[in-house]
């Protein structure tokens, strides 16, 4: 049974940390003003499906806390409290140790107990106090600031429960982790003592020990729900009393409940005396549960009161066994409906498959284009639907792998807000072309790197209201997050409208450091030193960036996916850094140009044209560097058999072709022998056996199976540019 | 059937070198080389040229779609001849996760070695790399240099793989 379940682990992992980022995003989303009800509903069933999931798995720190958040979203969303802006923080740190948990079950990390119990009493809080009638009942609980109750959990006024159980059949080691199990809830204290120990001493005594219940007694903030996740996997549930005592300041004046018929007592049944005033109170019974124990003085009550078999109600069910059935609907129909989850393997192994196939159908076509089209017309007729065909289904594969940008972008508006109040910066996150698709895997990579430039941008760049104010800017400063397609590139940019590098500050440090810098080098290569290991201008070091370590990562990482950083920034009025990135795993238009017997693609969002210049518009600089004349322009050329050690089949320019290529507005004209052919190519990695190549972006497998290499016209260009401006 | 062939060595193997090897020429010397490490036989292939890459790699080749670089191994071994006729012989490798084809004058037998068959490499001078040589193998009259694969190819002298340093 267990081995049974853990091969789902993966599954619920991948889910829940989905969910989880959903729930984030619509809380961010969420406008407090006119919060809608759709949105409130949604946030709910995330929350309800993490629970369901955790509940299947056993993981009950997980259900303990999703339940409590469940039952505040469940009054929002049936309109009986309004939502303010302290419920989305503590909605969004509850997320946060959600997290956490769901790391910690997944064996990286650890999550923190404390916080997740200081989480629980301040959602308990927020989903009772504000009832209407509770704001007299309960006069502690609007007034404490989140914070001092995250730090002192402790100061929560703390329930004795009294648990008893026969502890017949029940290993030894079972019942100690069931002890610790419980010790780290709270104030444990043994009744049953010295049976207990005797149980595990001697063996002959134990039969004689099992005819007396085990009873504990428990001093603890975690609710009864809390207390029966715990032991109802170890302990014959059916025998479980879980009863309340008075909260431990209150032990004297209160009796202990003892209804011998009962399975288990409520203290939460104070909510029905509770919520009485309130409109809507019968139609919450999913609140219930979660009922603060922040209300001391209505547990009194409670205690003495009859209590209510906790089962009747159909929430507190869920948590128990958490195997509800219409809880699991949700889920599959959820993820049913909208997507199916692949490894991305199997993926791979399609798109190799159709790469396949596509190469087949173009021999077929090949050897189809020479027989004779009337006789085998029906046979001609099939090539082409089958062509068709072929390329529909390339280009629906490769769509599998791509996934819109906004999956990065959309956690952004979390770090901004998050920071900005920590910094007490005002700043507005925009983002522009989040549905520009990238290849799965980069999304993955891109992430880490993006995050920091925007925590620089924010810490850095956008300054403080009062010295924007002063500046003549608004308060308020933006952060543009933009991402588009630049030929066989994505670019992403981070903008903001900060104070910009400055030159002076950074010069001034690289001596410091002891680098190699003039005082006349370019504005471009001074920002280029803020990559520099250990680099930073930072006047304090916070806890948010000035350590100097970070730039230098991100550039490694971004070069480490084939990307290129740039900088551009300007003194008072904002920084922009531009990352490039190639597109590993696309279909690439290209033009096919032959040099000597080799074939070349060249990406053909790069090409501007191509022509055969006449002889008179060749020219030579300086005896050595070529130019050539297009449309009053002078641009150099780049003879390709000469970067690749190639025999070409013409040497002089006006004999072949130029293609004028420009990257970042810089043009050159590249000679080739022969232009060949447009094409639609698929993009092979080169590195996954072999290595980088100087001048070669990939490669691609030609209609007759051979292998033709993609040119990195960018790096070319660049090349070129660098190599004219040393000659001048 | 690589796994009936893996399965078996397993059985069968005695002290930590595997026993069956594939054995080729490389002009008159006769090699071998661990059979798990190979993954297919083909002949040679037309390649492309990859500009500036050392003499000995040939260009990469496309197998099922994955693009192959192959080496040429009586290039990088200094032979005389490097001939490409209808005997010359790709052995489609597959080492440290990577697929690499070399390129050998011809393909001969799959043998059986016993550990007594087995000698260790004699110390070369500094001109023959004997860090990538496993040992010496004797069948009948026939010797065998059996050659530590894996390493050569991972090697930084072979440049099939970008080094760190770089």
């Amino acid at each position: 049974m267990t081995t049974d379940m853990t091969q789902f682990y993966q599954v619920f992992f991948e889910e829940a940390a989905e969910l989880l980022a959903e729930m984030e995003t619509r809380l961010l989303g969420l406008d407090l003003n006119a919060p809608s009800i759709e949105d409130l509903n949604a946030i709910f069933r995330t929350a309800h499906s993490i629970k369901g999931g955790a509940g299947t798995f056993g993981f009950s720190d997980m259900t303990d806390l999703t339940h409590v958040l469940e039952s505040l979203l469940d009054r929002l969303r049936k309109g009986e409290l309004a939502v303010r802006s302290e419920m989305i923080d503590i909605f969004l740190s509850a997320g946060d140790i959600l997290k956490d948990q769901l790391a910690g079950h997944r064996g990286d990390g650890k999550a923190d107990p404390a916080a997740a119990a200081a989480a629980c009493i301040e959602l308990k809080r927020l989903a009772a106090g504000d009832a209407p009638a509770a704001t007299v009942a309960a006069p502690a609980a609007p007034a404490a600031a989140p914070a001092s109750v995250a730090a002192q959990p402790a100061v929560s006024p703390d329930k004795i429960y009294r648990i008893e159980f026969p502890n017949e059949g029940i290993s030894a080691q079972v019942m100690g982790n069931l002890l610790t199990n419980l010790g780290q809830m709270g104030a444990l204290q043994n009744l049953s003592q010295p049976a207990e120990t005797g149980n595990k001493k001697n063996s002959k005594k134990a039969s004689k020990g099992a005819a007396q219940p085990c009873v504990l007694k428990l001093a603890t903030a975690a609710s009864e729900e809390d207390i029966w996740e715990v032991l109802a996997f170890m302990v014959d549930v059916s025998n479980l009393k879980i009863e309340t005592e008075a909260p431990a300041s209150e032990a004297a004046a209160t009796s202990v409940a003892n209804e011998p018929q009962l399975e288990s007592t409520a203290s939460e049944d104070a909510g029905y005396g509770f919520f009485q005033g309130a409109p809507a109170a019968p139609a919450a019974p999913a609140a219930n549960p979660g009922a603060a124990p922040a209300d001391a003085a209505a547990t009194e009550v409670a205690a003495k009161s009859p209590g209510r078999r906790l089962s009747d109600d159909p929430n507190v069910e869920v948590t128990r066994s958490g195997r509800r059935p219409d809880d699991k609907l949700v889920v599959s129909a959820a993820s049913e409906t909208s997507s199916i989850r692949v490894s991305i393997e199997k993926v791979d192994q399609l798109i190799n498959l159709v790469g396949e196939l596509v190469i087949t159908q173009a021999m077929l076509a090949q050897t189809a284009s020479q027989v004779d089209p009337v006789i085998y017309e029906k046979l001609l007729d099939g090539m082409s639907t089958l062509e068709r065909n072929t390329r529909d289904m390339q280009e629906s594969v490769m769509s599998i792998r791509m996934m819109p940008i906004s999956f990065v972008f959309s956690r952004y508006p979390r770090v901004v807000r998050d920071l900005a109040a920590k910094l007490n910066k005002q700043v507005e996150l925009k983002t522009v072309g989040e549905s520009t698709e990238l290849d799965r895997g980069l999304i993955e990579k891109i992430a880490d790197p993006l995050t920091h430039l925007v925590r620089n941008s924010l810490d850095h760049g956008i300054e403080l209201p009062e010295k924007r104010v002063a500046a003549g800017k608004p308060a308020k400063g933006t952060i543009t997050l933009q991402a588009s397609h630049q030929g066989g590139n994505i670019v992403i940019e981070v903008i903001d409208d900060g104070g910009g590098l400055n030159r002076d500050k950074i010069l001034a440090k690289a001596k410091e450091r002891g680098l190699p810098v003039k005082e006349d080098i370019s504005d471009s290569d001074v920002w280029l030193l803020i990559f520099e290991a250990g680099f930073s201008t930072a006047d304090v070091v916070t806890d948010v960036s000035g350590r100097g370590v970070g730039m230098d990562v991100v550039k490694r990482n971004i070069q480490g996916m084939g990307g290129q950083v740039e900088i551009d920034s300007a003194l008072g009025v904002g920084t922009r850094i531009s990352v490039r990135l190639p597109l590993t795993l696309a279909i690439l238009d290209g033009l096919s140009v032959s040099v000597g017997n080799e074939m070349f693609i060249l990406p053909l969002g790069y090409i501007i044209e191509s022509l055969q210049p006449a002889e008179e518009d060749v020219k030579t600089v300086s005896g050595r560097g070529r130019v050539v004349q297009v449309r009053g322009e002078y641009l150099p050329v780049v003879a390709l058999h000469e970067i690749f050690n190639l025999r070409p089949k013409v040497t002089e320019v006006h004999q072949g072709i130029v293609v004028i290529l420009e990257s970042e507005g810089r043009k050159t004209a590249l000679f080739v022998d022969a232009l060949v052919g447009q094409h639609q190519v698929v993009i092979k990695s080169l590195e996954s056996n072999y290595r980088r190549v100087q001048g070669i972006s990939g490669a691609t497998i030609m209609g007759d199976g051979r292998v033709a290499l993609i040119i990195d016209a960018a790096g070319m260009i660049a090349a070129a540019q660098n190599k004219s401006a040393q000659t001048v | 059937m690589a796994t009936t062939v893996a399965a078996e060595s397993a059985d069968t193997a005695a002290g930590h070198m595997a026993n069956e090897f594939l054995t080729f020429r490389l002009g008159k010397e006769e090699y071998g080389i661990e059979i798990l490490k190979v993954q297919e036989i083909r002949g040679y292939d037309a390649v492309t040229h990859i500009a500036n890459a050392p003499e000995f790699i040939k260009g990469v080749v496309n197998l099922r779609g994955i693009i192959v670089p192959i080496v040429d191994m009586r290039i990088k071994f200094q032979l005389e001849k490097a001939d490409y006729d209808q005997f010359t012989v790709v052995i489609i490798l597959n080492v440290t996760g990577r697929v690499v084809g070399i390129v050998v004058d011809a393909v001969s037998d799959v043998i059986n070695l016993g550990a007594e068959q087995m000698r260790p490499a004699p110390e070369f001078g500094a001109t023959i790399n004997a860090e990538y040589i496993m040992g010496l193998g004797t069948v009948g009259e026939r010797m065998l240099i059996l050659m530590d694969i894996e390493k050569l190819m991972s090697s930084s002298d072979m440049g099939l793989i970008e080094q760190i340093a770089h």
